[in-house]
């Protein structure tokens, strides 16, 4: 038992000081019936060092590492390369293992960190203001649809079909607590968005319109006449970001009109990881600010009148209004916000313009070469590292041939929405800076030989 | 020296204590002042090498960026230094004692670190293929089967992002199970003694919130309780260990008072590690728990997160339990339940709470850590953790007020209060002395129930040496409040910056950096 310290002498000392003749003493407030007299007998005893990581090494090798193989999966998660820097630095004790910042006198080091992620975060989604991180992706979308609720004071809320389906799931299941009202539709294999059917459903009770860019399917719009309609009507416009690189080529949404952008950071600094831990970014306007969930790091000074900083405007918060309080969030990111952060400033904003040149060069070579495929067709007039193939057959059954042969081909639209059977023909193809001309190489070969196994 | 000083001030005093000289720099020695980012880093420079993208025609359709993002680089060696000399301002249980109680920061080993490194682990997407992803399954399913096992409990669900999340998802299951049975209850009762997060909560799935008082014990008033269940009430939220440090002795009886009403016990779990392996919650009837990974099962905390918060049920609520889990199929491969195949069996399932599949990262070290303490060190965590509070609790008593220290043992943390301090030195005063004496403060003005209170949680990894100096410190700290040391009203006098304003923070709030020119041009 190598992490605990005391030995059976302390222990003994220790009982003794605290007047306590056994430990057993110390549990009388436990009833009887809740007693367990020893280990839970089915559970091994502790083991070694080594004993624990071959053990977790073994369970390693039975999955298909991403970077061994040809691969296209994105739809909401990326594949990036990090710089080693960053994993050093987060490695670092002092950050690695601080809590949350309470005590600012010595906390300056997550604290200016913090401050200089929200600046970050807050010029690529071309916000005023953004929070010091959130869970992930999916729930920061749905606490901003909350936060339309409360600034606007209405529950109906459009969600465009371009938005990954697993975050409309999750504003599904919060909703229908909440009883907000969310009108939600499945894409279609059309190039562009669908902002003019959002458009014509905006109406006076309307709170918000919730747009992805680029969308589920790799498709990105103008969304500025939709900003414009919703200030018409006083709804907010919610764009959400799962591809954040995409935002050192393209205008963000900030940019646009949005209100309220929020967005995946994982793309930058947080590896794959099966899906988390994630970080979730969120930005707004100035005058929302106090409807922002949230921790939220400001700056002011000492009693020496020296710069510094603390988290602040905490009396929205769960600890100090309870059930009043704007969310009920208190962990954050803080971690893997500290990966972003330093992921993007080893970037800079040549780094960033770069990369995503590199993005979306590879990602227009493999469309261009995927569309001389015969029965292959492209969904997308515009993209940026991700596109949509058409393959007139279930995409599943060609994700599981490729798999097959060590190609990981990408997301098929059939596991994503079960439900819609004319959607099983599409596959979602991401590309990005690891990816190589062997890699597409490879895929348009895996992609042509399975279409002839399986027609014939 | 004045608390009220304002003004922001752009060149560094470095007035490192009052008998010191300064420097021309503000730094002091090993202690380095530095500047953010935007103000060291340049729109052009870059610490990443990328290779000119090949020519191909632009598929971006007009949405070129066409203005500047305002993203200062580094080069690789000013990151580091930049980062290295920020990690240097911060406090860390890396350097020593964190007794944040309701919190638990304890030893984070390194070999979880390196496990959730591997590249088995951290380079696999959350929508590869099932085949390809069966090791990372089996760690979700073998995680699974410890806090099932540990708890008592029959279910669990893998996916909530934190604690808090967690607590959200078992208020959903016990809200989706009054549903199904066409019961629509309104009410949800939480005791004052429970961490703040539950009634924000139970508010955020819609419910009303009504609070449960605490007896002059610092426990749950059973009676009052029960005079308030009824068929309006769908569940009752208890932390147990509870807030104050204290077992909920009663909390068999309150369970049975609540399904007797018809309602649900949630628990929260987050003070799991003072009765792990000594105590199932599922014994003392309990239908929902969270287990915060990260508190008992040492997941580092990084500033603020990520957290996980796995969600353990009853067999009256698990088939309400959120998408996506993992199930054992009779072909001894592990699957996935999610949209897709839930619609066969689970189609009580309230839904997804997350995108993909939860904490993979932290699933991974508290896994690795379970497995290394084992069932036997697991109950050795849960003694150590409750004698270390018990300790710094009697060799406190005497000196300061200890509000439930005749209630009982405590468990994991104990609490104190600043009933006997000079008047106008409050918790705060303290917590900053401590801070010059080198230590993280206590958790303080928290929990609600207690005016003035304290609440020190050693953890199982604190030595007795650790202990009896921070001891030390904190009696030392405690007398200069009893005797009205004024000078401690102004600490911290020895950390990298003084008090700071938080009012000025909040009244005029500066959450990003804006360049200085338009700033001066504004005020003209």
């Amino acid at each position: 038992m190598r992490y605990l310290p005391l030995t059976e002498n302390d222990r003994t000392k220790m009982l003794a000081r605290v007047g306590a003749s056994s430990i057993n003493d110390l549990f009388v407030d436990v009833p009887d019936a809740a007693v367990l007299d020893g280990p839970i007998h089915d559970l091994p005893n502790h083991a070694s060092e080594l004993a624990v990581e071959r053990h977790m090494a073994k369970l390693a090798s039975e999955n298909s590492v991403a970077g061994n193989a040809p691969f296209f999966l994105g739809a909401g998660a990326y594949r990036h390369h990090v710089p080693a820097s960053v994993d050093h630095i987060i490695q670092r004790g002092e950050f690695l293992t601080a809590y949350t910042p309470y005590q600012p006198e010595i906390a300056q080091g997550t604290l200016q960190m913090l401050f200089e992620f929200q600046t970050q975060v807050a010029r690529l989604f071309g916000c005023d203001v953004a929070n010091a991180s959130m869970y992930d992706g999916s729930t920061a979308c749905w606490e901003a649809i909350v936060m339309a609720r409360r600034i606007t004071r209405r529950g109906k809320a459009l969600l465009s079909s371009g938005l990954h389906p697993h975050y409309v799931s999750v504003c599904q299941t919060m909703a229908r607590f909440t009883k907000d009202d969310l009108r939600v539709s499945h894409p279609d294999f059309s190039g562009a968005t669908d902002y003019d059917a959002l458009i014509d459903q905006i109406d006076s009770d309307t709170s918000c319109i919730v747009v992805q860019y680029p969308d589920i399917l790799g498709r990105i719009d103008d969304m500025t006449r939709l900003a414009e309609r919703a200030a018409e009507h006083k709804a907010l416009l919610i764009a959400v970001v799962t591809e954040p690189v995409a935002l050192g080529a393209i205008k963000s949404p900030g940019e646009m009109g949005a209100d309220i952008v929020v967005g995946e950071g994982q793309s930058i600094g947080v590896g794959l990881q099966f899906g988390g831990p994630y970080v979730g970014l969120f930005g707004c306007k100035q005058k929302y600010v106090r409807q922002m969930p949230g921790r939220l790091c400001g700056e002011t000074v000492d009693a020496d009148g020296e710069r510094g900083y603390v988290l602040t405007l905490s009396t929205r918060e769960q600890h100090i209004r309870r059930e009043k309080a704007t969310s009920n969030i208190c962990t954050n990111s803080g971690l893997c916000a500290l990966a972003f952060s330093v992921h993007m400033t080893l970037l800079g904003e040549a780094g960033l313009r770069r990369l995503a040149a590199v993005n979306h060069a590879m990602a227009v070579k493999t469309a261009e070469r995927l569309e001389q495929i015969d029965g292959v067709s492209l969904v997308n007039d515009r993209f940026f590292n991700e596109f949509t193939v058409h393959l007139g057959r279930d995409a599943r059954d060609i994700i599981r041939t490729l798999a097959d042969r060590g190609i990981l081909g990408g997301v098929s639209l059939g596991r994503l929405y079960p439900d819609a059977e004319e959607l099983a023909d599409g596959l979602v193809v991401a590309v990005t800076e690891t990816t190589t001309d062997e890699d597409i190489e490879a895929l348009a070969a895996g992609l042509e030989q399975a279409l002839k196994e399986i027609a014939a | 020296m004045s608390m009220n000083s304002v003004g922001r001030q752009t060149t560094p005093q470095g007035s490192a204590t009052d008998s010191a000289p300064s420097t021309a720099t503000g730094n002091r020695a090993l202690m380095l002042k530095e500047p953010l980012i935007f103000e060291s880093g340049a729109y052009d420079r870059t610490g990443v090498d990328i290779p000119d993208a090949p020519e191909v025609k632009s598929r971006l359709g007009g949405l070129e960026r066409d203005t500047v993002i305002g993203l200062p680089g580094l080069a690789e060696g000013e990151t580091v230094r930049h980062y290295t000399r920020l990690s240097r301002q911060n406090y860390a249980i890396d350097l020593g004692l964190f007794p944040l109680g309701s919190c638990t920061m304890k030893h984070n080993p390194r070999l979880n670190e390196k496990v959730a490194r591997m590249p088995g682990f951290a380079d696999i997407h959350p929508l590869q293929p099932i085949h390809s992803v069966q090791g990372a399954l089996r760690v979700i399913h073998e995680l699974g089967e410890w806090l099932k096992k540990l708890t008592n409990m029959p279910a669990v669900s893998m996916s909530p992002k934190a604690g808090a999340h967690g607590e959200l998802c078992g208020v959903l299951a016990i809200r989706s199970a009054l549903e199904a049975r066409g019961d629509a209850r309104e009410v949800i009762l939480v005791p004052t003694s429970a961490h703040g997060t539950n009634p924000a909560t139970a508010a955020f799935a819609g419910y009303k919130v009504e609070d449960i008082p605490a007896t002059e014990e610092g426990r749950v008033d059973l009676e009052a309780l029960k005079a308030r269940l009824g068929p309006d009430v769908a569940g009752v939220m208890i932390t147990n260990p509870n807030t104050c440090g204290l077992f909920e002795r009663d909390m068999k009886a309150i369970s049975d008072a609540v399904h007797e009403a018809g309602g649900f016990v949630y628990c929260d779990g987050a003070n799991f590690n003072a009765i792990v392996g000594r105590v199932r919650p599922g014994d003392l009837g309990v239908d929902a728990m969270h287990i915060n990974l990260h508190k008992t099962f040492s997941t580092p905390h990084g500033g603020g997160g990520p957290g996980s918060g796995p969600v353990v049920f009853s067999e009256a609520l698990a088939p309400f339990a959120p998408l996506p889990f993992v199930e054992e199929g009779d072909d001894g491969l592990l699957h996935i339940i999610e949209e897709e195949t839930a619609q066969e069996h689970h189609d009580q399932s309230f839904g997804r709470m997350v995108a993909f599949h939860g904490q993979m990262g932290m699933f991974t070290r508290a896994l690795t850590y379970m497995l290394s303490h084992g069932a036997d060190g697991l109950r050795q965590v849960a003694e150590d953790a409750v004698l270390n509070a018990n300790y710094v609790l009697r060799a406190m008593e005497d000196l300061i007020d200890a509000p439930f220290a005749g209630a009982g043992p405590c468990m994991h943390e104990a609490l104190f209060s600043d009933d006997n301090f000079a008047e106008g030195f409050s918790t705060l005063d303290l917590a900053k002395g401590l801070i010059d004496e080198g230590f993280h403060p206590m958790t303080v003005f928290f929990p609600l129930v207690v005016h003035g209170a304290m609440l020190v949680e050693p953890t199982e990894t604190e030595s007795k040496a650790a202990l009896d100096q921070f001891i030390l410190a904190f009696r030392a700290v405690a007398e200069r409040a009893i005797a009205g040391d004024e000078s401690l009203k102004s600490a911290p006098h020895h950390a990298p910056l003084k008090r700071l304003d938080e009012t000025q923070a909040a009244r005029k709030p500066v959450l990003v950096w804006s360049d200085p020119e338009p700033q001066a041009e504004a005020a003209e």
